[in-house]
């Protein structure tokens, strides 16, 4: 633990400060002081200007946790493997939902909006005859579509995302039902008619570890979408809506376009997800991933992204996912009953949150 | 001298409020004009017909003797009225070069910014280190803190830098020091001596009868919807002032 702080306050201490070298006329109007401080106060100050270093050490830690009470079989080459794999689909949600809660709204229709269009993509397919890559390019137009809408409800109509989503939620899964019949579309008749909706779910061996191809696309989303939000004005001006949206609009941001874009970049992110949920679960079954919606904002969440906006990292968001898939596996594989994992992740939420609170207080 | 903005007979209604009635001001080059008034007088209306956020019911705005209309801040900005808000508008949590770049952002050269559309970060924050070394604001060693760990008067620096950055023909500063100590509130006074002297204009909004009179070439004095009088700082008290402007007393004919 002392090494820890110490290796912090070396890191405060290197900090630029904002005037070092100021001639000494203004000297007393610029001085930065940082004044005396607590540990704490230094920890807060650090995690504030790192915020993806909480999950970070979360994530270690109940790696290391769950070594000692799961024992060996959880460090096994396939355990480690498996929970990437069951990760890839509420990761790559997580990596849609970061963009809308970065703009400091919430999107509770991300998996309803990916199970529609995986829908689109196996009807069309299987029992339509169309050609599998023009029925998944219906799938992304879905996505697209559906994103885009409910930008435009948020942005039209003024009202919350959270109503906007709820509400569109259940008429994207009424969608569904009324597309589906709700009959699954079977995983053979995939195979014979459209196989390339399963590709993503074709797995490689890398010396033990098994992964699915879904698991590679769900990084380079996540590397990609990083690029995005730190390398371009598009990115950048994310957080500046979700941090400020007035002070944005007056900087000549138009907020309003800027957060239907938002939406419907997400929205094509979910679609991606669809076509990936087709592999990884073999069939399209129209009550699938019923809980997406929130397992998405759960691992938002505990990556150390604010409900409150324009803070956050989308790689945090992945390690969110990531921790969520090693205390489900850790937790089952130690022989705890489900209800413990859901006990668990519960108390984690609330922790996570707690610990966003106290590092925002920096500020004031 | 031709004055570089010029408001004639602004009119500006609520309902049968009226708030602006047949105002003018004219400002001119190199100038800082202070304009104070009474708690509804009309001048935040007025500053904000001349920044675009409100649109006049009636009259006319010339930018270096021509015409202009804008509906909107944006547009405003365009034309090279900047104007720095109460709140500042900024983004705390983003960085002061973020900030400084927010909405007009330099992307790279070639296929990198042109198809990619990558930020050229380094010319950004090479341009936000000059800007603020220019305004003599400060020798910045990390150009890439965020905002949010600024004291309130370099958050207004900030602010300002920003506002003079780009092309700028007037600035408009609404109550840069209502929140500032005392310290803070000196060095956004010698700041705005700095813009200009760079011959950028100010028109400078403001309760703070002291600080007006401090830094104003010359006093707008609104009342009642519109322009009561403009008056010379150096040749009459702040007492005067303030008479005229709650009415207590005729101001001087000129």
């Amino acid at each position: 633990m002392n090494k820890v702080s110490d290796d912090i306050s070396k890191d405060l201490k290197d900090q630029p400060k904002f005037t070092t070298d100021i001639g000494e006329k203004d000297q007393d109007h610029h001085s930065f002081d940082l004044g005396e401080q607590t540990t704490l106060k230094k920890i807060q100050h650090f995690l504030h200007g790192n915020p993806t270093i909480v999950p970070v050490i979360i994530l270690i830690l109940s790696v290391i946790a769950f070594g000692f009470i799961a024992g060996g079989k959880f460090f096994s080459a396939f355990n480690l493997s498996l929970i990437v794999q069951q990760v890839t689909i509420v990761g790559i949600l997580a990596a849609a939902q970061t963009l809308i809660i970065l703009t400091a709204g919430i999107d509770l229709s991300v998996a309803a909006m990916m199970v529609l269009a995986s829908v689109f993509m196996g009807k069309l397919s299987v029992e339509m005859g169309v050609p599998t890559l023009p029925a998944i390019a219906v799938g992304f137009i879905s996505g697209i579509a559906t994103g885009a809408f409910n930008g435009l409800l948020v942005t039209r109509l003024r009202l919350p995302p959270f109503i906007v989503t709820l509400g569109t939620w259940n008429i994207f899964f009424a969608l569904v039902i009324f597309f589906t019949g709700s009959q699954s579309i079977r995983s053979s008749d995939i195979e014979v008619n459209a196989p390339l909706l399963h590709f993503w779910g074709e797995r490689i061996n890398l010396g033990g570890f098994v992964f699915t191809y879904g698991a590679f696309l769900m990084i380079g989303i996540f590397v990609f979408l990083w690029f995005l939000l730190n390398k371009t004005a598009w990115g950048r001006h994310v957080y500046a809506i979700g941090d400020d949206k007035e002070a944005a609009e007056l900087s000549g941001i138009r907020t309003d376009r800027m957060l239907v874009s938002i939406y419907a970049v997400a929205g094509l992110v979910v679609a991606i997800g669809a076509w990936v949920s087709i592999g990884r679960v073999g069939s399209v079954s129209p009550t699938s991933f019923y809980e997406g919606n929130l397992d998405s904002i759960t691992a938002v969440v505990i990556g150390g992204t604010s409900l409150f906006g324009g803070r956050g990292t989308i790689i945090g968001s992945l390690f969110g996912a990531l921790i969520v898939g090693v205390f489900s596996s850790g937790l089952s594989i130690a022989g705890l009953d489900v209800l413990w994992q859901r006990f668990a992740l519960g108390c984690l939420i609330i922790v996570a949150v707690g610990i966003d609170q106290w590092i925002r207080k920096v500020s004031a | 001298m031709q004055p570089v903005l010029v408001a004639k007979k602004l009119s500006k209604k609520y309902g049968k409020v009226v708030a602006l009635d047949s105002a003018d001001l004219e400002l001119y080059p190199g100038e800082v004009l202070g304009v104070i008034g009474d708690n509804g007088a009309g001048k935040s209306t007025l500053i904000k017909v001349l920044c675009g956020a409100v649109i006049p019911d009636s009259g006319e705005i010339l930018l270096d003797g021509k015409n202009v209309t804008f509906t909107s801040p944006i547009e405003a900005r365009k034309l090279g009225i900047e104007t720095v808000y109460q709140n500042l508008a900024l983004s705390p949590a983003l960085s002061i070069t973020d900030n400084m770049f927010l909405g007009r952002e330099i992307r790279q050269k070639g296929f990198m910014g042109s198809f990619l559309k990558f930020l050229d970060k380094k010319a950004m924050a090479d341009e936000a280190r000059k800007r603020l070394s220019d305004l003599g604001l400060l020798t910045i060693q990390n150009i890439n803190q965020l905002v949010e760990t600024l004291s309130g008067g370099q958050r207004q620096g900030v602010a300002v830098a920003r506002a003079t950055s780009f092309g700028t023909k007037v600035v408009i500063m609404d109550e840069p020091t209502a929140a500032l100590g005392v310290k803070e509130s000196r060095r956004v006074l010698e700041l705005i001596g700095e813009v200009r002297s760079r011959g950028i204009p100010i028109i400078l909004i403001s309760h703070n009868m002291p600080h007006v009179f401090e830094v104003a070439d010359r006093i707008h004095i609104h009342r009642l919807g519109t322009r009561l009088c403009v008056i010379d700082p150096k040749k009459h008290e702040m007492s005067d002032a303030v008479a005229y402007m709650t009415g207590a007393k005729q101001p001087p004919q000129n």
